[in-house]
């Protein structure tokens, strides 16, 4: 198993996200999570998405896998609409996507041990053989730097968070699965074990062929992984570009209020007064027009009367704002 | 010593578990004046928040506290429990990571600001509310007079460490501790928090202690920094030259882990292997040495002492200080 198949090297984005639409019912008002987004991820690409907590982040990749079945729009899976299938064809395609959580102590069961965790999913699949599941298991956990004797047989108490999160991605990777969705796969993980698990990461997408969607609220921690960034805020995306030019060249106010704004670990480096004024709006009754408006040094009467869609600044580039700083 | 406003002399925190004593403090010694901002970093379980609850003497009820804390002259690991009552929320103030559990729910915002402010100082009621009023308009909290009348859960988790840091500041305390004041906030957030504490700290002439887990955040707002390890302090120095003349290779390894917004996508980091100690099977040598790549015979087996260097006020706990190759200006 684990061969990297020779998988279709078609042109067409592994992932096509178009116009998504995903809102919660709160009593009688609505919470817009996710409104209209589109984006695409190419094979073997790591799309990295940042913002802020309740930007629509987490949303957006629940909506992606069917976790949260969208409002509206569509998601094209290497070119087959998950929202519109179900059941049985819905799990089928889902071998092929997988998900890895931020908290990896809460998404492994306490009571089961490590092998039959990662074993899990094969069951599901309906790998019958338990001689082949146990040598697809412990393929796994060498890959991911554990080792299965000692680890198969034990309790995910018996683990810190890093190697509970190693366990994760085995879970993921036993599949074969050909996209994951990382959830904030390192925020609960202190430094030391972050800069492991990233390493480890992206080693298993060489390795593996992977396709990844990298969801973080860390800036640096998104660029270490991601060829392209999308920020997102309020349940819109601001900017997209390729991981070297947005972050060298923000184009959207917000995106450079978001570097401006993270501590760098260099004393000579005067942390600048925080120019953000302000809270991000509530999701259920978020600005008209530009929804980052209210915060915006560069905001104006267009910008509350006139909704700013994505287009091209620069090369790969895409930005959402009437007054973009490039 | 004498001017020191905090001193910390030997203190030792031990937990009592199901698998023995935990040393959770370290016989740790650290200093800090008046109006000066010290920051502790370190991962978690290095003991950094036990030592903060050492010195607010709000250690758990098993622990056991050796060595001395001395603040403004009194030790308070021997005072008694009405001073010290006295003392905190006056002169001892503190603002924790999580302000959805540090303010009660069930009481409005005024009523809590009211109350440390009333327990204190001799106010009258009115006195009290122009005085909490005053309070949130200097942490930034628009309409505060509507605000007294709300409870925390109609405040965003900014807005409420906001509060937190305005019932910190009520009764101009010569102390803040803040214990990771912003890990639970946005990053946009974080810096005006960030920016918020350093103003009042400045204008109110405060001690600060700041710790956090992240040496980002130490870098731009602290006097000096202490990093901790397993439980002990295994560097202190003056916050520039602990980023440009780091001795302690657990120092270094910290910030080479840090991701950073310079470097290429896809380059691998720096990480640490392994991970730290079990704290209730305590290592005869250096406790960084299983994970240190400079780890040589002696470390395995004898505890490095914390050892002056070169630049004053400068401490590091290793037999095989790294030295930067670039000399930076005294």
């Amino acid at each position: 198993m684990m061969q990297v198949a020779a998988r279709n090297p078609s042109d067409e984005p592994l992932l096509k996200v178009d116009d998504l639409v995903v809102e919660y019912g709160l009593g009688n008002r609505t919470v817009h999570a996710v409104s209209g987004v589109s984006l695409e991820v190419a094979r073997g690409e790591t799309l990295g998405l940042v913002g802020e907590s309740g930007c629509g982040k987490s949303t957006l990749g629940r909506a992606v896998l069917q976790l949260r079945r969208p409002k509206s729009g569509s998601v094209l899976f290497d070119g087959h609409d998950l929202t519109a299938m179900q059941g049985e064809t819905l799990r089928r395609m889902r071998q092929r996507v997988q998900l890895i959580f931020q908290d990896p102590i809460a998404s492994l069961n306490p009571r089961r041990r490590i092998g039959d965790i990662v074993a899990e999913p094969l069951i599901i699949a309906g790998v019958k053989d338990p001689e082949k599941r146990k040598q697809i298991v412990w393929e796994v956990l060498s890959a991911v730097g554990l080792d299965p004797d000692l680890v198969a047989g034990r309790l995910p108490h018996e683990f810190s968070g890093g190697q509970c999160q190693r366990i994760c991605i085995a879970r993921a990777l036993v599949l074969n699965p050909e996209f994951i969705v990382c959830d904030e796969p390192v925020s609960a993980l202190d430094v030391s074990i972050r800069a492991q698990i990233l390493n480890l990461l992206e080693e298993m997408k060489t390795r593996f062929g992977l396709t990844l969607l990298f969801i973080a609220h860390d800036l640096a921690v998104v660029k270490a992984v991601s060829d392209r960034v999308a920020v997102m805020y309020l349940g819109r995306l601001c900017e997209v570009g390729p991981s070297e030019q947005l972050f060298a060249k923000p184009a959207h106010p917000y995106t450079a209020l978001l570097l401006e704004a993270i501590p760098v670990p260099d004393p000579d480096v005067r942390p600048a007064e925080s120019v953000a004024t302000g809270e991000p709006p509530s999701p259920i009754a978020p600005p008209s027009g530009c929804r980052f408006r209210t915060r915006c040094p560069r905001a104006d009467q267009r910008c509350s009367a006139e909704m700013p869609e994505l287009r091209s600044v620069a090369p790969g580039q895409l930005v959402a704002c009437h007054h973009p700083l490039i | 010593m004498n001017g020191a406003l905090l001193s910390i002399q030997d203190v030792a925190v031990e937990l009592p578990t199901p698998r023995g004593n935990l040393r959770a403090v370290d016989h740790v010694d650290l200093t800090l004046e008046a109006g000066r901002t010290l920051g502790v970093v370190g991962e978690s379980g290095c003991g950094k928040t036990m030592l903060s609850r050492a010195i607010l003497q709000l250690l758990p009820k098993k622990a056991k506290l050796t060595g001395r804390v001395m603040f403004d002259g009194r030790d308070l690991a021997r005072l008694d429990p009405e001073s010290l009552r006295e003392l905190r929320g006056r002169d001892l103030a503190v603002v924790f990571q999580d302000p959805m559990t540090s303010l009660n729910p069930v009481l409005t915002i005024g009523t809590q600001l009211m109350e440390t402010i009333q327990e204190h100082l001799e106010l009258d009621a009115p006195a009290a509310k122009r005085r909490s009023i005053d309070l949130l308009t200097a942490v930034g909290i628009p309409a505060p007079e509507q605000r007294l009348a709300q409870y925390p859960h109609q405040c965003s988790g900014g807005m409420r460490q906001r509060i937190a840091i305005a019932i910190a500041m009520s009764c101009e305390p010569k102390l803040l501790i803040a214990d990771e004041p912003t890990t639970a906030l946005d990053v946009t957030i974080q810096a005006q928090i960030l920016d918020l504490l350093a103003r009042e700290q400045r204008r109110r002439h405060m001690a600060m202690i700041l710790i956090t887990h992240d040496l980002g955040v130490v870098a731009g707002r602290t006097d000096e920094v202490a990093v901790m390890y397993a439980g002990r302090v295994v560097e202190r120095a003056p916050t520039p030259t602990l980023f440009k003349r780091m001795h302690m290779p657990y120092t270094e390894a910290l910030l080479a882990a840090i991701p950073k917004l310079e470097t290429a996508p896809h380059t691998p980091l720096p990480a640490i292997s392994g991970r730290p100690p079990d704290p209730t099977r305590p290592l005869p040598g250096c406790a960084f040495a299983p994970r240190c790549r400079y780890a040589a015979g002696r470390c395995h087996q004898a505890k490095p002492d914390l050892s002056a260097a070169e630049t004053a006020g400068h401490f590091y706990a290793c037999f095989h200080p790294i030295q930067m190759a670039e000399d930076v200006g005294a």
